[in-house]
């Protein structure tokens, strides 16, 4: 079995970053990561990110995973990354078992974990929402802008939120025709400057409504819509039909975390994060010493937040392997007052609620 | 359906590969899924349910759901949004839980 110091799973922004911080400090670091490429969800995203400067906000999703490997570079053989590698087991020695090529199974062991497994899209419950046809927002952003492959010819978007709107304008870009974009909550929940493209591109946004059904025998054929009153119970006589071969689900994320329930890691379901996520203290560690979180695994917000995390959470895991910079102190608090920018104001009030929730 | 023209984007195919689907031949791409290359080439059902045996398609592409299992070169469970397309691969709709060959 191999035996090594830190091991992360997980390649988005916070598995890239906590690698990067990790390594400075001299850590030896493996990254484990199922697909055949990391990046995370950054590679999918062609549209400029907002976020802070220091997040690199203005550049596109797919460009940050770019300049963040770049980085890694540097640390030459101290990092390992190995891709097709899904860690499939969490157990108690530490052991992780990992499935290669979807062939070999083997086990390693690692002093220190930091887990960034990122999030899984949520799903809705309707009659016939198994049909193909019917996809996450995300997988749908994948097949398109990563492969250039088309979902279909006219599309539903279920969701009005980033998600939702940005996949929707990202649809237009490329051909596909937006039939209308559903949302159930009275108003949109994404930022004003992508709504407002997709207004301004033709693609109607119809506030408190919901998919009542879908139809198909073997793909999606059409989706029947109707009006939800302010409980969110669908008013009768409201529906419509749009024939469409494609809908999009875009009702959220929820924080993927599996691994470190299985490991005994304590957690908690907390809303404002967006589903169960273990209890940590300020310095990303859970309630097991030498065992972290980072990005959307710790409760959904952005990639900028998950950068800096992963930051945090690559420098204190390498602090508490022997590995302490200089400038430790320093660093850590500069991670703290990033996170704490980017979670002030109104639009942060969620997560900080949520971060005091989940506190250890 | 393969996006030819895009305000932003473009994209690099690599090398033409060959595959079967079900014993029909097709062609797909270097670089891209299993599932990427079917959906291209408008195949949208990759599987069978378990229990009730209703069509299934791709949901999350990222490796998360097992929405897209097939049998691939024999074995099943393949899940095909995360699995690079490869010459000469004999791709097939997965019923159920698959056999071990
Ligand atoms: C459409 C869209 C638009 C967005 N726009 C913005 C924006 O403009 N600005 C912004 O800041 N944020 C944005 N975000 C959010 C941002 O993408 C995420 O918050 C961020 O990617 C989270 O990073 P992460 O590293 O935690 O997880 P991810 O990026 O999801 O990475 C997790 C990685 O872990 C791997 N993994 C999971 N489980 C395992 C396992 N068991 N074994 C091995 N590997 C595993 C996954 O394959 C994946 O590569 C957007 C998200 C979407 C979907
Ligand atoms: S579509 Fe979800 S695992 Fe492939």
């Amino acid at each position: 079995m191999r035996e090594l110091e830190l091991l992360i799973i997980g390649s988005g922004p916070a598995g890239l970053c906590a690698a990067i911080s990790a390594a400075a400090s001299g850590a030896r670091v493996l990254i484990l990561e199922r697909s055949f490429a990391p990046g995370g969800q950054l590679i999918k995203q062609t549209h400029m990110f907002f976020g802070s400067e220091r997040q690199y906000a203005s550049h596109r999703g797919v460009d940050i995973a770019g300049i963040l490997l770049k980085k890694l570079e540097e640390y030459g053989d101290r990092v390992e990354l190995m891709c097709n590698a899904t860690a499939v087991g969490f157990y108690e020695d530490n052991v992780v078992t990992v499935l290669k090529d979807e062939k070999e199974y083997f086990k390693i062991k690692a002093k220190s974990v930091i887990c960034a497994t990122g999030a899984y899209e949520k799903s809705l419950a309707f009659p016939n929402n198994d049909l193909p046809g019917i996809y996450g927002a995300g997988a749908v952003q994948t097949l398109m802008n990563v492969y250039g492959v088309k979902p279909g010819d006219r599309v539903l978007m279920v969701g009005a939120g980033n998600i939702g709107v940005i996949v929707s304008y990202q649809l237009l870009q490329a051909g596909v025709e937006v039939a209308a974009v559903l949302d159930a909550a009275p108003k949109i929940g994404a930022y004003l400057v992508h709504a407002s493209k997709l207004a301004r591109m033709g693609a109607p946004i119809l506030c408190s409504h919901t998919v009542k059904e879908a139809i198909g025998t073997d793909c999606l054929e059409a989706a029947v819509v109707c009006r939800v009153d302010e409980r969110f119970q669908p008013v009768p006589g409201t529906e419509q039909r749009f024939d469409v071969d494609v809908m999009c689900i875009s009702v959220g994320l929820s924080p993927l975390n599996e691994l470190l329930a299985m490991r005994g890691v304590e957690m908690k379901y907390v809303p404002q994060l967006s589903g169960s996520v273990p209890l940590r203290t300020e310095n990303c560690e859970t309630c097991i010493p030498g065992i972290y979180v980072a990005g959307d695994a710790s409760g959904i917000e952005e990639a900028s937040s998950a950068m800096a995390e992963g930051y945090l959470a690559g420098l204190c895991a390498a602090a508490a392997l022997g590995h302490v910079p200089e400038d430790y102190e320093a660093r850590r608090q500069e991670y703290l007052r990033q996170l704490e920018g980017l979670r002030s104001g109104p639009v942060g009030e969620r997560i900080r609620a949520g971060m005091k929730l989940s506190a250890l | 359906m393969r996006i030819t023209q895009h305000p932003i984007l473009s994209f690099d195919r690599g090398k033409e590969l060959h595959f079967t689907f079900n014993g029909q031949p097709m062609t797909g791409y270097e670089g891209e899924t299993i599932a990427a290359a079917l959906h291209a080439a408008g195949v949208k059902v990759l599987a069978k349910s378990l229990n009730l045996h209703r069509p299934r398609g791709f949901y999350c592409a990222i490796g998360n759901c097992a929405s897209c299992q097939m049998v691939v070169d024999g074995e099943p469970n393949v899940r095909t949004c995360i699995t690079l397309l490869r010459e000469g691969m004999r791709v097939e709709t997965q019923e159920g839980k698959g056999r071990i060959q």
